[in-house]
């Protein structure tokens, strides 16, 4: 049993100190390309840190969603816009002092919320009710019971805040422009013969 | 350490072994899918295909590798060296992780995982990296386009396999992918969901770029698309990964509809061993079937146009694979029919 620790060690040190790495290297890197498959390689050996906690689910969802869709997605941006990212970093020192501040008020409440745990342990009965032990039900039922039966209202109210989102979204970057030649299936397939073809007779020797 | 080599060592030696007697005959079965491709086109166009290498034209396949190995890799002046470079081994090696959870048989799996479908669909959702870096890194027009191509094409494909991967789910109760042959027993899958079947196919051939939907390729119009700067061993690897995935593909599509490694009817003569190579016939003949299917296409098809390939998957594939996702759900609640299982 030890050595099994032991290796679960190795592997979480791994997984972190990459994923920590590669997060630094999304900051620094001079080409915005790199740094977006830098932020893939962190999103990566996120998912291996959740192998690790025995959530299969979670990571395969985290690779699914994030480094499949909307990673994909930034790349596609980045690769398109051509923003002189040089220029763009030449006044970033001036942010530092908010970001500083925002990242000491996240590390305070991490401390707070985790020190309470420690100092306290009979807070943790307050909140929430753990999920199910892993031996009960596999994560992903477990997952299913909590969404989609236990606060199906709550995750339905979710879902349509975020498509009132993108309807919102097309609507004010949706315009029709003048001059743009579209193919129009439904015209296509409604054209009669009558429109298309006239039949006409021509005698010899007049023409049209 | 002792003890650390007692407890893993026999166990790394044995998935070692287990994953070379996966990727060894994987890498040959890819090397005479290019063989049968162009004997099929060549079939399909009256044709003879290659026959001089060899009795019919066999160790075509082995010239046309050797040539790729003793020629030259160019890697282009403007090109991103690392990011160039690590394109077709990303590409390469995403088509061969994925096979660690094919079940080839009942217990024959490398990584018997719970959530093996989501594993796929992540590691297929992957590929798009391959081509995007290549095309970005090669600092070449085509290229660029070529990947842009891709990276939308495979992104709008990806949702209607999602849903119909969710369909099958519904009716198996299970992310398993034993579990989903298991399920077909009764009936294969692709007889209650042909729609689906149908769907996840034409998205199949989509996903894995083959024609009619190759535009990231287009030769007429990209002159070759995303990997047109590569050359060598590193334009083998986009070769090797795009016949491998095109494998992967026709198994998944064998395991999630076809009923993987099961005969039809319940239908098994044998015990034991023979029991095990029964099943396995059954199992490569339909992802030859699939297969045969993919090169028929080809031979049949002509390209896409770009908006036609966008407005099949988001106007066409997805709405319908949405309705039949919420008829199967309401069938089964309706009948009762509804797996409830842990997992």
């Amino acid at each position: 049993m030890a050595v099994a620790t032991v290796l679960q060690a190795i592997c979480f040190y791994a997984f972190s100190g990459i994923a920590v790495a590669s997060a630094v290297m999304v900051i620094s890197a001079r080409n915005p390309v790199h740094s977006v498959l830098f932020l893939i390689l962190a999103f990566f050996n996120a998912a291996g840190l959740f192998v690790l906690l025995g959530a299969e689910f979670l990571a395969m969802i985290l690779v699914i969603v994030y480094v499949g869709a909307v990673a994909v997605l930034f790349l596609f941006v980045v690769m398109m816009l051509d923003i002189n990212f040089v220029a763009l970093r030449q006044g970033a020192l001036q942010y530092l002092p908010v970001g500083a501040l925002v990242g000491l008020i996240l590390f305070v409440e991490l401390v707070l919320v985790f020190g309470a745990w420690t100092i306290s342990p009979e807070l943790t009965a307050a909140s929430g009710a753990a999920t199910p032990a892993l031996t009960e039900m596999s994560n992903t039922a477990a997952l299913g019971s909590i969404l989609y039966t236990k606060y199906v209202y709550v995750f339905q109210v979710a879902g349509l805040i975020l498509l009132v989102a993108m309807i919102g979204a097309i609507v004010l970057t949706l315009r029709s422009r003048d001059g743009v030649r579209r193919q129009k299936i439904a015209q296509q397939v409604g054209r009669r013969r009558e429109d298309a073809v006239e039949v006409v007779k021509v005698r010899p020797g007049q023409g049209i | 350490m002792a003890d650390f080599l007692r407890i893993y060592g026999l166990p790394t030696l044995i998935t070692v072994v287990e994953i070379l007697a996966i990727i060894v005959p994987l890498l040959l079965a890819v090397a005479y899918l290019t063989y049968a491709e162009r004997k099929v086109l060549a079939a399909a166009q009256l044709r003879k295909g290659p026959n001089v290498v060899g009795p019919f034209g066999l160790f075509q396949p082995l010239a046309d590798g050797l040539k790729l190995l003793m020629k030259e890799t160019v890697i282009p002046t403007g090109a991103n060296r690392g990011v160039f470079l690590a394109a077709p081994i990303i590409t390469f090696t995403l088509s061969l992780i994925a096979w660690a959870v094919i079940p080839f048989d009942e217990g024959m799996v490398i990584a018997n995982i719970n959530v093996g479908i989501l594993y796929l669909f992540a590691i297929s959702s992957l590929g798009v990296y391959g081509i995007i870096m290549a095309g970005w890194s090669s600092n070449s027009k085509y290229a660029v386009l070529g990947a842009l191509r891709s990276a939308a094409q495979m992104v709008s494909y990806e949702v209607s396999i999602g849903f119909v991967i969710v369909t099958v789910l519904l009716c198996v109760g299970s992310l398993n992918l034993s579990a989903v042959v298991e399920a077909q027993r009764t009936i294969w899958f692709c007889v209650p969901l042909l729609p689906m079947f149908i769907v996840f196919f034409i998205s199949g051939l989509a996903e894995t770029n083959r024609s009619p939907f190759d535009l990231p390729e287009g030769e007429s119009e990209l002159v070759g698309g995303f990997f047109v700067e590569y050359s060598s061993m590193a334009f083998a690897l986009f070769y090797l990964g795009e016949y491998a995935n095109m494998i992967l593909m026709s198994a998944l599509t064998t395991i999630l509809f076809l009923g993987g490694w099961l005969a039809p009817f319940g239908w098994q003569p044998f015990t034991g061993v023979l029991g095990h190579l029964w099943s396995l016939c059954w199992f490569f003949g339909k992802i030859a079937f699939v297969l045969f299917c993919f090169l028929w296409v080809r031979a049949t098809m002509p390209r896409f146009r770009y908006d036609q390939l966008m407005r099949l998957g988001w106007k066409v594939f997805l709405p319908l694979s949405l309705v039949w996702l919420v008829v199967t759900a309401g069938v089964l609640v309706a009948t009762g029919w509804l797996p409830v299982g842990g997992g």
